[in-house]
């Protein structure tokens, strides 16, 4: 197994080159049951990719085994385990630099202790995609899924994703790599799920055959131009413009940053047409209550709007599905209507009711309730969405 | 009336299996057509620590993830959930639905006479049995007391049959699985007991088989009704 095997219709181990259209929505697929740990693989193993980093950390570790499994079946180039999260990130980040398809996964403090490689990586237009399998951070301590580290990359520059179940961690983490590496897009992903509630949580998926997989990526179609032998790592890195001290050095630092936002912005169309929407809505268009919410937090919202139903009362919920592009259109489209707003959230802050009430601030009248909120590995039940929606609105059940 | 979609809560010990049960139970009810799902919640990976799984099942798609709060079924693995609070939930029945079912695996009655009142108030049926001698007795080692366990599950149930725990159980066993380093030691040492995984297969399918049996009848004999709705009741084609 050599990427000297690639030719133009098959990749290095032999499946067939197809399209991310074709691989998306047009090929056969057959029913599996497995987790997201397993479900990752899948993907992986359909997306051509060249380089895998990875560390343990639960409840990512048996993601990252997997994607090992692959390196020794022959379907991904080069795999080796970093130092740690902070080295992780840094060789990833050197693997695309080299013009590599790249992918890593983390969870909870390892997102935390890689922190400074995510601007990095951004700033340098990779297009690597990273599986955040969201877990609490300290202190004290929890291994269970508890989503507050993400607040803590909405500003990296990097697009955040948010996959509500296993059939979508599959989808989304093979649409990442085909939006990321879109020459005007070019920026990394982070592929979210919640740990534990995807990570390990065996359920039905669809799957297209394994004999086939993504073109490979193309570096030189990247906006900055990969390393060889003429072009040092990040010509900017190794020779910042901050050395010249001039006003040079300040606006350039502040227009690349607008750029990197502005790349990010540009990836709408492409995830629209990848991923079917930015936010999806189910239930009674004439909802009176709206849930908004992202992962788990969706499908705990999708339980109490079935109970709603049945209680009388109109519901919708709308799952974002892009966190970064914040879906500011579709978000509007779909509560202009509705009195209020609850926003569930696996975490103590409330990160998602915050983008919320910023992205509706002015431009919608209804009630912004930020509950409930669940932190520390705890379950969300539907019954506790029940009892805030009652004691939050004049609703009555029955009526 | 038989419910559209159950919630089973699995409390026991690190090492004892019910990550496997819970994941086999899903699998199992899948197969016939049901909606299922299936995950474990544990904090330390260590035996005899708590550990807890959890599988939903219904005719409905299912949504709800994660720990199951108010579970339709509670299935005890060991004792010191109860004598010692090795579980997530106290008292250990915390949350149960009315008509509900709990199966404990003890030699001894546990329930004090609170609990009895308690879960009479909600008319859960409890069967108490030491299926740890039972999956002893069956398949001559203790590691098989999750089959037994599972096997009394769809028993009580009666609406997911032998055939499909025999899927279930295959697709554990003979696939390419993915497990924890605990876990893949573990199941390193049961199939050094058993000569070839085929025999480990037989046996798992025997003692499942005389647990479901055993609460086949159990169930007549308390009358405990239907607690899920047949797998024919899923609508038009099941979607993901």
């Amino acid at each position: 197994m050599s990427i000297k095997n690639m030719t133009e219709e098959k990749n290095w181990s032999g499946q067939k080159l197809v399209s991310t259209d074709y691989m998306l929505f047009e090929a056969p697929r057959e029913k599996h049951f497995m987790t997201g740990s397993e479900v990752l693989k899948e993907a992986v193993k359909r997306c051509t990719v060249d380089a895998s980093v990875s560390y343990p950390i639960t409840p990512q570790s048996e993601a990252a085994h997997l994607i090992g499994e692959l390196w020794a079946e022959g379907y991904v180039g080069v795999y080796f385990r970093g130092e740690n999260e902070f080295g992780v990130m840094s060789e990833v980040q050197g693997c695309s630099m080299a013009g590599a398809r790249t992918i890593t996964t983390t969870s909870g403090p390892g997102t935390l202790r890689a922190m400074e490689n995510f601007p990095t990586w951004s700033g340098t237009r990779i297009p690597c995609q990273l599986v955040l399998m969201a877990r609490g951070i300290n202190s004290p301590l929890s291994i269970q899924p508890d989503n507050l580290e993400v607040s803590f990359l909405l500003e990296t520059g990097c697009m955040i994703w948010y996959a509500e179940n296993v059939q979508e961690l599959f989808d989304m983490s093979i649409a990442a790599f085909t939006v990321a590496e879109q020459p005007d897009v070019h920026v990394p992903i982070i592929t979210s799920v919640d740990g534990f509630f995807v990570s390990h949580t065996r359920e039905a998926v669809m799957l297209p055959p394994d004999d086939i997989a993504l073109r490979p990526y193309n570096p030189y179609a990247a906006p900055l131009p990969p390393i060889d032998s003429e072009m040092p790592p990040g010509r900017f890195l190794r020779d910042p413009f901050v050395m010249k001290s001039n006003y040079i050095s300040y606006a350039t630092h502040a227009s690349w940053q607008w750029e990197v936002r502005s790349a990010v912005e540009r990836s709408k169309p492409y995830a629209r047409h990848y991923l079917n929407g930015l936010a999806h809505t189910t239930g009674d268009e004439d909802a009176e209550v709206a849930f908004v919410a992202c992962g788990t937090a969706a499908h705990q919202a999708k339980e109490a709007q079935r109970e709603l139903t049945k209680l009388g009362v109109k519901s919708k919920v709308v799952k974002l599905r892009t966190i970064r592009p914040f879906p500011h259109e579709e978000l509007l489209e779909a509560v202009k209507d509705v009195k209020y707003i609850f926003v569930p959230e696996f975490n103590i802050v409330g990160w998602l009711e915050k983008e919320v009430s910023k992205s509706l601030y002015g431009k919608c009248d209804a009630k912004i309730v930020g509950r409930p909120r669940v932190a520390g590995g705890m379950s969300m039940p539907a019954e506790a969405i029940l009892q805030e929606v009652f004691e939050n609105t004049g609703l009555k059940k029955g009526a | 009336m038989a419910k559209d979609s159950i919630k089973i809560r699995m409390p026991a010990l690190g090492g004892q299996g019910a990550v496997t049960a819970a994941h086999i139970a899903a699998t199992a009810a899948d197969t016939v057509g049901y909606y299922a799902v299936s995950n474990p919640f544990f904090g330390a990976e260590k035996r005899m620590a708590p550990s807890e799984s959890y599988t939903r099942i219904g005719t409905v798609p299912i949504y709800d993830r994660g720990e199951v709060i108010y579970p339709d079924i509670i299935m005890i693995y060991h004792p010191q959930v109860i004598t010692m609070g090795k579980s997530y939930t106290m008292p250990f029945y915390a949350g149960i639905k009315e008509n509900g079912l709990v199966i404990i695996n003890s030699d001894a009655d546990l329930l004090t006479s609170e609990d009895k009142k308690f879960l009479d108030s909600m008319n859960v049926k409890v069967l108490t049995r030491d299926f740890t001698k039972f999956a002893i007795e069956k398949a001559g080692t203790e590691l098989a007391t999750n089959m037994a366990m599972l096997g009394a599950l769809f028993g009580a149930l009666g609406t997911i049959d032998k055939p499909a725990i025999e899927e279930g159980i295959k697709d554990r066993f003979l696939k390419k699985y993915t497990a924890s380093g605990g876990t893949a030691t573990l199941d390193s040492v049961i199939e050094k007991k058993f000569k070839k995984k085929l025999d480990l297969i037989e046996k798992n399918l025997e003692t499942a088989s005389a647990a479901y049996d055993l609460t086949e009848a159990w169930a007549k004999e308390v009358g405990l009704d239907q607690i899920l709705e047949s797998a024919s009741m899923v609508q038009g084609e099941r979607v993901i």
